[in-house]
């Protein structure tokens, strides 16, 4: 079975959003509320900074929180690439999975249910690339599958120094920054 | 310098999560008050104590039964959509404790309403004559007795400890994720139940020995939380980081002065005094009790959503 996942060059991203505001029109994502945002990290001593700029969002955790807590079954791993989705339509909108998420990546539709990434499920089950990605200037993102060793995204954390967000909190995060 | 700056601002989400309020807060105090009520009168009917007609194991349960149905409305008004609160019981999620709770309050009903039919008042016996026959049943016997205290113990206890483990299980909020929070969620429970039943307590010496529980709870409730922050101060950064909430940060004033200091310390001597004849005994310690464990589930509600891991993003 495929693993997706997304391989992102922070030495790339020059942190210009498009990706946030492709997938704002791709997902028709409520005004106000964000399913992918930038983060700029800096670090150091000036004039000695070191900086990195990410695009970041769900990251379609392989040990998910968030799909564990969930007590409809509204939260789920589906069966394309082990991508965590939700099933608006069993869901209390009780709120847990947001609870559960250690990167806040998801948020209440103001439709009443819980809303996030989706690795744009509609488009990469149609064999396209997720909108983010798709918009991208710089091609500093990559998605594909990561348990084809010939794929992209594999080949690159093969050669690639690469790091991946809150490791600690065991979420085992799928989304992979190279540095 | 270490700095993350992030585009989002997501409702509820940022800066920091704010998703549950005094709803979820109010929820869990009720709980556990119940559950503590479950268990106190389960004990009373267990041993025994039913041939007291004035025993409070007969007031508490129609008392706990409203708790409970205000603490559902309290989640019930929590929800994003409402209308699908059915959702929850068309499935078990085994991994989700919130599932598990869902159904314990369903098991808490039944239980309660046969503790309530142990004895209804007078008037209704007349209007409804089989009443009174499931009523002379129910104590027909020493074992159906000791069953029905038996199971309202143990699923007070349920109740009561699924409320902490809620919480505690959700690894993302590292001030709830403490094995310690079941264990003083079930005692401040136990506690705010002993004051309860000690204000409605007919006999005097019932109410001797509510506050004699009352006290132990109070002071087993403070090991706990001394030893949930020790917990906190020996693990990782990002626990120490959110404990400091409570130490030194925007809740520990609130904390210190109004859960540890009124809700449990002072209640507690003033309760010693009483319990060893130096004072009458009053209703302000039992009010401090109750309150004090109100404001601990606001302040633990609040606090751990305030508690976070990104420190710890950069590698
Ligand atoms: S990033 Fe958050 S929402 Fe996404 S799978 Fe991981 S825990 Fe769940
Ligand atoms: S908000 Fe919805 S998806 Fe999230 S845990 Fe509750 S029921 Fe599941």
């Amino acid at each position: 079975m495929a693993r997706y996942g997304m391989v992102i060059d922070t030495k790339k991203c020059v942190g210009c959003m498009d990706c946030v505001v492709a997938c704002k029109v791709e997902n028709n994502v409520p005004e106000g509320y964000n399913r992918d945002w930038i983060s700029y990290e800096t670090a150091g001593k000036f004039p000695k900074l070191r900086q990195e700029i990410r695009s970041e969002r769900c990251n379609h955790c392989d040990n998910p929180p968030c799909v564990y807590c969930c007590p409809c079954g509204a939260s789920h791993i589906a069966e394309t690439g082990g991508v965590v989705l939700i099933h608006e339509d069993k869901c209390s909108g009780c709120k847990a999975c947001i609870a559960a998420c250690p990167y806040n990546a998801r948020f209440m539709h103001p439709e009443g249910y819980a809303a996030k990434c989706t690795f744009c499920i509609q488009r990469i089950e149609k064999g396209e690339l997720p909108a983010c990605i798709s918009v991208c200037p710089t091609y500093c993102m990559n998605f594909g599958d990561l348990d084809d060793p010939q794929s992209k995204v594999s080949q690159l954390l093969e050669i690639r120094k690469h790091h991946c967000l809150i490791p600690a909190a065991g979420t085992k995060p799928q989304i992979y920054y190279l540095t | 310098m270490h700095e993350l700056v992030n585009t989002r601002h997501n409702l509820q989400i940022d800066p920091h999560l704010h998703i549950w309020g005094w709803e979820i807060g109010v929820y869990l105090f009720l709980g556990g008050l119940v559950a503590g009520m479950m268990i106190i009168s389960g004990f009373f009917i267990f041993t025994g104590r039913t041939k007291n007609t004035k025993c409070s194991c007969f007031l508490i349960p129609i008392i706990a039964l409203i708790a409970i149905s205000l603490g559902m409305l309290s989640l019930f008004l929590d929800l994003e959509h409402k209308l699908y609160v059915w959702r929850m019981y068309l499935t078990f999620q085994w991994t989700s404790p919130m599932s598990w709770g869902a159904w314990i309050l369903l098991l808490v009903y039944p239980v309660l309403i046969v503790n309530v039919l142990l004895k209804l008042p007078e008037e209704l016996y007349g209007n409804f004559p089989h009443l009174r026959k499931i009523s002379e049943y129910l104590n027909s016997s020493h074992s159906i007795l000791q069953t029905i205290g038996m199971i309202s113990m143990i699923i007070g206890a349920s109740l009561g400890m699924y409320t902490g483990v809620l919480l505690s299980a959700l690894g993302a909020r590292p001030l709830w994720n403490s094995s310690m929070l079941w264990i003083l969620f079930l005692t401040s429970g136990l506690s705010s139940a002993a004051a309860f039943i000690h204000l409605v307590a007919r006999e005097e010496e019932e109410r001797r020995m509510l506050a004699k529980a009352d006290n132990s709870f109070l002071i087993f409730e403070f090991v706990v939380i001394m030893l949930l922050l020790v917990g906190f101060l020996t693990s990782d950064q990002v626990h120490i980081e959110a404990v400091k909430l409570l130490l030194s940060g925007e809740y520990s004033a609130i904390f210190w002065v109004f859960v540890v200091s009124l809700g449990i310390v002072i209640p507690l001597i003033i309760q010693l005094m009483a319990v060893n004849n130096k004072i009458r005994h009053t209703v302000i310690a039992p009010i401090m009790v109750m309150l004090g464990g109100l404001i601990l589930r606001f302040v633990i509600v609040s606090a751990g959503q305030a508690s976070h891991w990104s420190g710890q993003v950069f590698r």
